[in-house]
């Protein structure tokens, strides 16, 4: 396989695509937690019940298509080598306790990678939709018509006065996590967001860095989600994220006018090391990966680099993580060796770009 | 910001947390949220061990100070998985649906700690065996409005409002729903 190729299969279609609001949000997610009313959650259950589940499940919807959601296929995790799985969980499809500790686990992915019905995990069921840009609404829109179409065919645990019933108390309720992932480079060059975050917990929402090995959020990219699940309807719980979220990229917006206002030439001046660094190094690292793309990135969005598509940054944290190095370089590697993989991708990736300007 | 326990990384995890009615913002960092048990690895928001821990503790010195009381408390045992009240505070994690029912007049405390003082479902009903629900949650509702027009006086409205509730009553009772509200 070229490597084109490799990078064409290895990023979820729907991650290419421009959504509202995109120069800010990478993508909104809605993740649904529901569980078989008649079995035990799957952490205490038996394997033969976690079997049947599994049974049903693939004879149920395997190569079912839904909406525009065609051709789920169904991936059980035994018959996945530990490389595979650990690509799932970098694309986010699948979550690291699915892959590492669930034996009896499976997936339920579409051709368009937008949806993943994980079985088995925490809960026997957890649907998650994706959408580039900001779209909670109509993620939120069509986890509902998808959790009604599985519901036709299973008794749900549910409560009048509790919801739906889930493993975690954390989940009860609704079951939902609504989520966006957000870039927010200007807010902390500015040191805004440290001081933004308080007030975003006190709203009830959780702030995480994420794409961190270590201890630091990668990149400058955030994920805000709801923390509370019961006694507020998913369209509430929605448009409190909603709102926050506004302030965020208003904040973001205002952020980046005033560095270029105020420090125009030493931000193109950043920008163009990074991009430098990402165009020309043999040996790059994860963490100054990230910042350069998030520096990229940002130059792309206030206009300094132009050739390159926005979408780059989106592809080039998925692409650099671990596992897809690995796949890549189609042998283990030790970490030094990741590093000149991982540039090596990233140079070939600048170099797919200009080709296609022609 | 930096983290709140290690006091080296940096915070990358951050939320509030709601006890006794004072919210206390928790600000850490990835390896810590997963020591101290703030986060799960894998969920994406934060578990719910640091709280429950603080909600009983299961050590043996703790046992003894117990009174009969929580004694009786812990030993609650759900009949359909075994899961005991005392499992599940250690734990963190329901065995199955039916242990809602089981711990359920103590589970209203916890709740309220995490869903910043809520116990009661708002939101999607399952469409099968919703129609009901959402039909009895809708007398209720006609019941207070019953109540509010008999004291304001309305009787005309309140005759209206009793028509109401008596339709619907009686769709319940036809689907065998149960028609106790
Ligand atoms: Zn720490
Ligand atoms: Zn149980």
């Amino acid at each position: 396989m070229s490597s084109e190729q490799f990078m064409n299969e290895a990023v979820s279609p729907w991650l290419k695509e421009d959504g509202p609001d995109s120069d800010i949000i990478m993508s909104s997610r809605i993740r649904l937690a529901r569980n078989f009313e008649q079995s035990p959650f799957p952490l205490f259950a038996e394997e033969a019940i976690l079997d049947s589940i599994l049974y049903f499940m693939e004879k149920e919807y395997n190569h079912q298509s839904f909406l525009h959601y065609k051709e789920l296929e169904f991936v059980r995790m035994s018959e996945l080598k530990p490389m595979e799985k650990q690509v799932l969980v970098e694309k986010h499809l699948i979550s690291p306790h699915l892959a590492d500790k669930s034996n009896k686990g499976a997936a339920l992915i579409s051709k368009n990678e937008q949806v993943s019905i994980m079985v088995n995990e925490e809960d026997h069921i957890r649907t998650q939709l994706y959408f580039p840009g900001f779209q909670l609404d109509k993620a939120l829109e069509e986890a509902f018509l998808l959790d009604d179409w599985l519901e036709e065919k299973i008794d749900y645990a549910f409560d009048e006065t509790r919801g739906y019933l889930t493993s975690c108390p954390t989940n009860v309720g609704t079951g939902l996590r609504a989520s966006v992932m957000m870039h927010l480079p200007a807010l902390v060059i500015t040191r805004k967001m440290n001081r933004m975050i308080p007030a975003i917990n006190q709203l009830g929402l959780v702030v995480r860095g994420i794409y961190g090995e270590g201890s630091e959020a990668l990149g400058n990219i955030f994920q805000i989600s709801n923390q509370i699940t019961l006694g507020r309807s998913e369209p509430d719980i929605i448009e409190d994220l909603k709102g926050v979220v506004e302030k965020l990229i208003e904040h973001e917006r205002h952020a980046r006018n005033l560095l270029m206002e105020q420090s125009g030439i030493e931000l193109e001046d950043r920008v163009f090391r990074s991009y430098g660094l990402l165009k020309y190094s043999r040996i790059v690292e994860s963490k100054e990966t990230a910042k350069c793309l998030s520096d990229v990135r940002l130059g792309i969005d206030l206009g300094f680099i132009k050739d390159i598509s926005k979408s780059i940054l989106n592809e080039l944290v998925v692409l650099t993580q671990p596992a897809f190095l690995q796949q890549y370089a189609k042998k283990m590697l030790t970490p030094n060796e990741r590093d000149v993989f991982r540039a090596s991708l990233i140079r070939e990736r600048f170099t797919l770009e200009q080709r296609e300007e022609f | 910001m930096e983290c709140q326990e290690c006091h080296k990384n940096h915070a990358i995890v951050h939320f509030a947390q709601v006890i006794n009615g004072d919210k206390t913002e928790i600000h850490v960092c990835q390896q810590c949220a997963k020591e101290k048990g703030y986060v799960s690895p894998d969920e994406d928001a934060y578990s719910l061990h640091h709280l429950l821990s603080g909600l009983f503790n299961p050590n043996s010195e703790a046992m003894q100070k117990l009174t009969e009381q929580e004694k009786e408390q812990q030993e609650i045992q759900c009949d359909k998985c075994g899961m005991t009240y005392q499992e599940f505070a250690s734990i963190g994690k329901f065995g199955c649906a039916s242990c809602y029912q089981t711990f359920s007049e103590h589970l209203n405390p916890l709740f309220r700690k995490v869903h910043s003082g809520n116990t009661i479902h708002e939101g999607k009903v399952p469409k099968r065996v919703g129609s009901d629900i959402s039909q009895r949650k809708k007398v209720r509702e006609l019941k207070v409005k019953l109540q509010q027009a008999i004291a304001d006086e309305a009787f005309e409205d309140a005759a209206k409002i009793r028509d109401q509730i008596k339709g619907l009553e009686k769709n319940l009772n036809q689907h065998g729903g149960e028609g106790e509200v």
